[in-house]
């Protein structure tokens, strides 16, 4: 555990979150919280012939959950639904580039969880970690 | 800013807790969780040690010397419990797992196998941790009583006056906390079980944060239940106690049965033992009694007169430094006669998590996240708070490392 947590691109995505707000058309949409801190996050998708052809996301929380869920609509416009549901523990610390500690990882996955929710995956209040 | 003093007496208590030597990410570990649970003095822990070295054996029924030194250390600790309470007797300690035991066991003894009617009324607070809510929400659930609860002012103490709209002929019990673990505020129990009395209501008091902090005495307070744990205390976790009047507890029906509780078994029928055996089915924690005791010893000789003192001391001072930094909040009031030494704080624009994540790369421990209190959350209308707690072992230059902490949270997030 060091402060490489809050090296600068993190505390950019969280300070500025990109792809954040409503959209209009979405054809999925699934929200969830972190029951430890009451974070939450609500995702929007666009998916066309297998693929998110556009994302947004809401809502409101640490540095972690914030910058990873702001990373992920990033990577994940334009890829695959089956790479989408790929996304685990290991892409999201990748993405951010630092390893999460363990009371950390209920905020990294956030993003993840509410994505695989709208792609019709996972359990609303199971959030890994 | 003035430097607060160390109480005389509380320098050498540092070198009684081996963990407060160890160090966390390279820097000296700064303990501000003891809200949650307390560090143990070596005292408390060379008593547990002891236990299982020298004289283990299942207590009460042994017939040789190992379990009649076992049953007299574990029924000693029950005397010195009821001494530090002011118990009339000791056969009003009940042994429990903790707080949340000791809270399940009335509201099952006494609300859901007692004489809780459809329509009764318990009236609580919104400051209430979650073990002092769910509870009677079983009771409510099994038994269709009626909960209320008595709302905040904005300095964060309870409207008392709401008490006399909200307790009525129908309420049968008021729940209380002696001091928030949010909040810090030190509510006017004995005010309380007054209002309660008034229309024949028995008051319980969670005492999780406020028997650790300072003296109390359950005799001034007219309280009739009152629950704590051992390891806010400086004792072992796992082991925790429910006070009660006596005539109360004899009527009140068992919760485990099985064990030291009963006194005889037939096939299809048994019948209980006495108060307080009756509530501590199955072999009890006997290191953890034991270990609570000497954490009884440990207090009692610092004194808790002075242990109050010494963390009102640290309140103030640790208040003072608070308000003097811009983008910081303090939840509750500022007055330290009304407050124990539990400090709520927001630091505008950071979440609670980021902060706890970055005093820890600084060796410092405090709390973030609802404290198991969502309704106080709720209340408050934050998702979650950061939290610094003191007990015997903090002094002022642990509230100095907290500072330069804060101002290190700031700088990352300037």
């Amino acid at each position: 555990m060091s402060l490489d947590m809050y090296q600068e691109q993190v505390l950019d995505h969280y300070k500025r979150p990109r792809n954040f707000g409503e959209l209009p058309g979405a054809t999925a949409t699934a929200h969830d919280v972190n029951p430890l801190c009451g974070d939450e996050v609500t995702m929007h998708l666009k998916v066309e012939d297998g693929r998110v052809a556009d994302v947004r996301f809401q809502g409101r929380g640490c540095t972690i959950s914030t910058a990873a869920a702001s990373m992920l609509t990033a990577w994940v416009k334009g890829k695959t639904v089956e790479e989408a549901l790929a996304v685990d523990r290991g892409h999201m610390e990748r993405m951010l580039g630092i390893p999460v500690g363990a009371s950390r990882v209920k905020c990294l996955m956030l993003g993840p969880h509410v994505l695989r929710l709208a792609l019709g995956k996972g359990e609303a209040g199971r959030l890994e970690g | 800013m003035e430097q607060a003093g160390v109480l005389r007496g509380f320098e050498q208590v540092r070198e009684d807790f081996p963990i407060l030597k160890r160090q966390v990410h390279g820097k000296p570990l700064t303990y501000l969780d003891s809200a949650a649970t307390s560090q143990k003095p070596r005292q408390v822990i060379d008593a547990v040690s002891d236990y299982f070295s020298r004289y283990n054996a299942n207590v009460h029924r042994a017939i040789y010397a190992l379990g009649e030194e076992a049953t007299r250390e574990y029924e000693g600790a029950r005397e010195k419990i009821a001494d530090f309470l002011h118990a009339r007797s000791a056969s009003e300690v009940v042994f429990t797992r903790g707080t949340t035991e000791s809270i399940n066991l009335v509201a099952y003894g006494w609300g859901v196998k007692g004489a809780v009617q459809k329509g009764d009324e318990i009236v609580g607070t919104v400051m209430e941790h979650h073990s002092n809510h769910v509870p009677w929400h079983f009771v409510k659930d099994l038994k269709g009583a009626v909960l209320k609860y008595v709302d905040i002012a904005d300095d964060g103490t309870l409207r008392m006056e709401q008490y006399d709209e909200l307790i009525t002929g129908r309420t049968r019990l008021v729940t209380v906390t002696q001091c928030s673990n949010v909040l810090g505020t030190i509510n006017d129990v004995k005010e309380v079980a007054k209002k309660a009395h008034a229309v024949g209501a028995l008051c319980l008091v969670d005492a999780a944060q406020s028997v650790p902090h300072f003296p109390v005495d359950v005799q001034d307070l007219g309280c009739d239940f009152l629950a704590f744990s051992g390891h806010k205390m400086l004792g072992p976790t796992g082991i925790g106690v429910l006070w009660g009047r006596q005539e109360l507890l004899e009527k009140m029906e068992p919760l485990l049965g099985g064990g030291e509780m009963i006194r005889e078994v037939h096939l299809g029928t048994s019948s209980w033992n006495d108060v307080p055996a009756k509530f501590e089915g199955g072999t009890p924690n006997m290191a953890g009694v034991v270990g609570l005791g000497a954490a009884v010893d440990y207090l009692t000789r610092l004194g808790m007169d002075n242990v109050r003192r010494h963390e009102r001391d640290l309140t103030k001072y640790a208040l003072e430094a608070l308000a003097a930094v811009k983008g910081v909040r303090v939840f509750g009031t500022p007055d330290v006669d009304r407050r124990g030494g539990v400090l709520s704080f927001e630091i505008e624009g950071v979440h609670p998590h980021d902060v706890a994540s970055i005093l820890d790369v600084e060796g410092i421990c405090v709390r973030s996240g609802h404290h198991c209190a969502q309704p106080l959350m709720e209340r408050l209308k934050v998702p979650a708070t950061s939290r610094a707690s003191f007990y015997v072992y903090n002094t002022p230059e642990d509230v100095d490392r907290l500072m330069a902490g804060i101002r290190k949270v700031q700088q990352v997030f300037a």
